[in-house]
């Protein structure tokens, strides 16, 4: 097992990655929809775009946040030799 | 056993990839029947038994005597089954064929739904999943025990699991009923228990990894379902099979037709049906509460590792995403085929009502579709009834011409022109959604009785095969008393479910993340939270929907959880802080917690495996 101190940076990365995605999370979840009026004057795929960022973009988003944060947390684990074998 | 168990992992896509093949051909095959002069009605008796049966046959040949088998898979679920198991475990009667209708009636503001349903497996993956993981729980209270020592946190868990689960199931089984009646030409009560004895026959003998192996495939199922019908509609109208793109180009025809018919609520514009605070609160009580529903959760005690519950959560986004980011094509279509056939004509002769879309008709006799304030059963009903009103051409008002949600999704066959196998394939996809869902629903609520009333509370030392017949009675006992109570409640049950999540989402929520991230919160403080989070919630839908109160700030009780979710944060904080930090040993438990490798933490759970 790892020392405290190693223990304690093991952490301190672990809950940076969670603030960094919940950030992610928050911006494609609520920011980009707040500008849904003006993002609808631009089109995108044939969408408007406001309309687009609720109905496709943000659920796109969600995806890879999703497997970004799970690669980036094993790599996290691998470094501290806390992953499972 | 291990070995045979292991080469069925080994498997797994060989047996899924024959299964679909499977399906397809059924499917054909029926089709086949339908050109042969086949009646419906036979089609429609095939679709529901032949696909009750296949889950009914997987319950059976997964059936346990183990414990951990039982309750938890014996945690061997690869992370993409997994994935689609959740995916079905979460995607209701609602999801399958109500959502598209709340899109085409809502326009934007019903992408709420939509956004709420899928950015809270975010909040699964960073928050919940893994470490409750590597608790290694049976249920969601296990974990809620154990880390705010004893049987009164637990219990509460119990009581919140129980509510949320009780009225969500409440909703499946009432969507069983309408389309099994619908199928099968029989009341809708018989409907429900014709759901019912294929829920049971699935999941008793085999609990969680039963339920599992059924939910793959009726994720299947629900998937091949819900994509055709648009795909080939949007083939017809567009030219390319891919819906998911091409309505883009219909939403455009669509805000040139409003422009023409003076509508003053566009499908695309943002804050017209909600307001955009209500909006931005029901996206966050719907993402908070996905985050919270115990049948979800405990879907991610399955994964063989810490690692493939976070990707698993990845794969269930995916998979649910795959029918998400569809519905909105079905309501932009269904609202194009209602512009151009619909509003706009004249029923000012009887011969101008006969030349509607003859699906007006179909779905009017049973009254799903409204004329001038009647269900249009025939040309003549709509006549009159239009003549008396003074209307002579049919507008967007709702009083004029309006639909039941439903219509949408299951339509969709006869707009396209499509043979009534197609029509079969929708219902047994809905079928399917609903099942899937009702019996993680009734597993996580059976097993919060077995496991944490009887074993943890009533009989710590009941033996293994005791306990499995407890589990298996009282699945039977919740199962009755569900049905009981889906047939005797108000028609308007479904509204309830979306209340469920707002229960969840303040309830469970903060206790349950910060037991992982605050190593401080201790007994009195979580609950003391749970209670007020849940109190403040439930106070105020009770509230509000009797009429007793005004609604604070003008939100509407759907999100009720925007007031009980700060109330629980804050009174967990608080109290937490004005009592004794909780013992050495829970903060050790909460580091153990954040690292995935070694064990599982929960010693039961240890011994057994």
């Amino acid at each position: 097992m790892a020392s405290p101190a190693q223990m304690e940076e093991y952490w301190r990365k672990t809950r940076n990655l969670l603030v960094t995605t919940l950030i992610l999370w928050f911006v494609f979840g609520y920011v980009v929809h707040l500008f849904a009026p003006v993002l609808n004057g631009i089109t995108f795929l044939g969408f408007p775009l406001g309309f687009y960022m609720a109905a496709q973009g943000s659920l796109i988003a969600f995806v890879l946040i999703i497997f970004w944060y799970a690669h980036r947390q094993n790599r996290i684990d691998q470094e501290f030799g806390v992953a499972e074998d | 056993m291990q070995q045979q168990r292991d080469a069925f992992i080994a498997n797994l896509g060989r047996i899924y990839g024959t299964y679909t093949g499977g399906f397809i051909g059924f499917v054909i095959f029926l089709a086949i029947l339908e050109w042969l002069g086949v009646p419906d009605r036979i089609i429609g008796y095939l679709f529901v038994f032949l696909t009750l049966a296949v889950y009914a046959g997987i319950g059976i040949i997964s059936r346990t005597t183990q414990i951990s088998e039982y309750y938890v898979a014996g945690r061997r679920v690869p992370a993409v089954y997994n994935g689609m198991a959740t995916a079905a475990d979460w995607m209701s009667a609602a999801s399958f064929i109500g959502m598209a209708g709340s899109l085409y009636l809502l326009g934007y503001d019903g992408l709420a739904f939509v956004l709420g349903w899928t950015g809270g497996y975010v909040l699964v993956a960073t928050l919940i999943a893994p470490y409750l993981r590597k608790f290694g729980a049976y249920t969601v209270p296990d974990f809620l025990a154990a880390r705010y020592g004893g049987n009164f946190a637990r219990l509460i868990g119990v009581v919140i699991l129980f509510t949320c689960s009780l009225v969500y199931l409440m909703g499946q089984l009432k969507g069983t009923g309408v389309i099994a009646s619908r199928l099968l030409d029989i009341p809708v009560n018989y409907g429900i228990f014709v759901g019912l004895v294929g829920i049971l026959v699935c999941s008793m003998l085999g609990g969680m990894r039963a339920v599992t192996w059924t939910q793959v495939a009726q994720y299947i199922v629900l998937i091949i379902a819900y994509l055709i019908p648009v795909i080939i509609l949007s083939a017809q109208k567009t030219g390319v099979p891919i819906p998911q793109i091409m309505y883009g180009q219909v939403l455009q025809q669509i805000t040139e037709l409003e422009q023409q018919f003076g509508i003053d609520k566009p499908h695309v514009q943002p804050w017209v049906n909600y307001d955009a605070v209500n909006f931005f609160a029901l996206i966050l009580c719907l993402m908070v509460g996905t985050a919270s529903l115990p049948h979800v959760i405990m879907r991610f005690f399955t994964t063989p590792s810490v690692r493939e519950a976070r990707t698993s959560v990845g794969w269930a986004l995916f998979f649910i995403f795959l029918l998400y980011f569809t519905a909105p094509a079905y309501a932009a279509f269904a609202k194009l085929e209602i512009f151009q056939n619909v509003i706009g004509k004249s029923v000012e002769t009887l011969e101008a009502v006969q030349q509607l879309p003859a699906w007006v008709f179909l779905y009017g006799r049973i009254d799903l579709v409204k004329i001038c304030g009647v269900s249009a059963a025939d040309p003549q009903t709509v006549f009159d009834a239009c003549r008396q009103a003074g209307v002579t051409t049919l507008t967007f008002d709702p009083t004029v011409f309006s639909i039941n949600r439903d219509v949408v999704v299951i339509s969709m066959p006869e707009v396209a022109g499509l043979p009534y196998v197609i029509a079969g394939l929708v219902a047994a996809g809905g079928l399917a959604a609903a099942l899937s869902t009702a019996d993680g629903l009734l597993l996580a609520m059976a097993n919060a009785l077995s496991h944490d009333i009887y074993y943890k509370m009533i009989d710590p030392t009941a033996t293994t095969a005791r306990r499995l017949v407890v589990a298996r009675v009282l699945l039977f006992v919740v199962a009755a008393l569900a049905a009981y109570l889906t047939i005797t409640a108000p028609a308007h049950i479904l509204k309830y479910v979306a209340w469920a999540f707002s229960l969840a989402a303040a309830g469970l929520f903060p206790a349950l993340v910060l037991g992982v991230l605050w190593k401080n919160a201790n007994t009195p403080g979580a609950i003391v939270g749970m209670l007020g989070g849940y109190g403040v919630t439930l106070f105020y839908i009770v509230m509000t929907n009797t009429g007793a109160m005004e609604p604070w700030f003008g939100i509407r009780n759907i999100s009720a959880a925007i007031f009980g979710m700060p109330v629980a944060f804050v009174l967990t904080w608080v109290v937490s802080k004005a009592t004794t930090p909780p013992p050495r040993e829970i903060q050790e438990f909460v580091e153990q917690l954040r690292i995935p490798r070694g064990p599982v933490l929960m010693e039961e759970a240890r011994r057994e495996s």
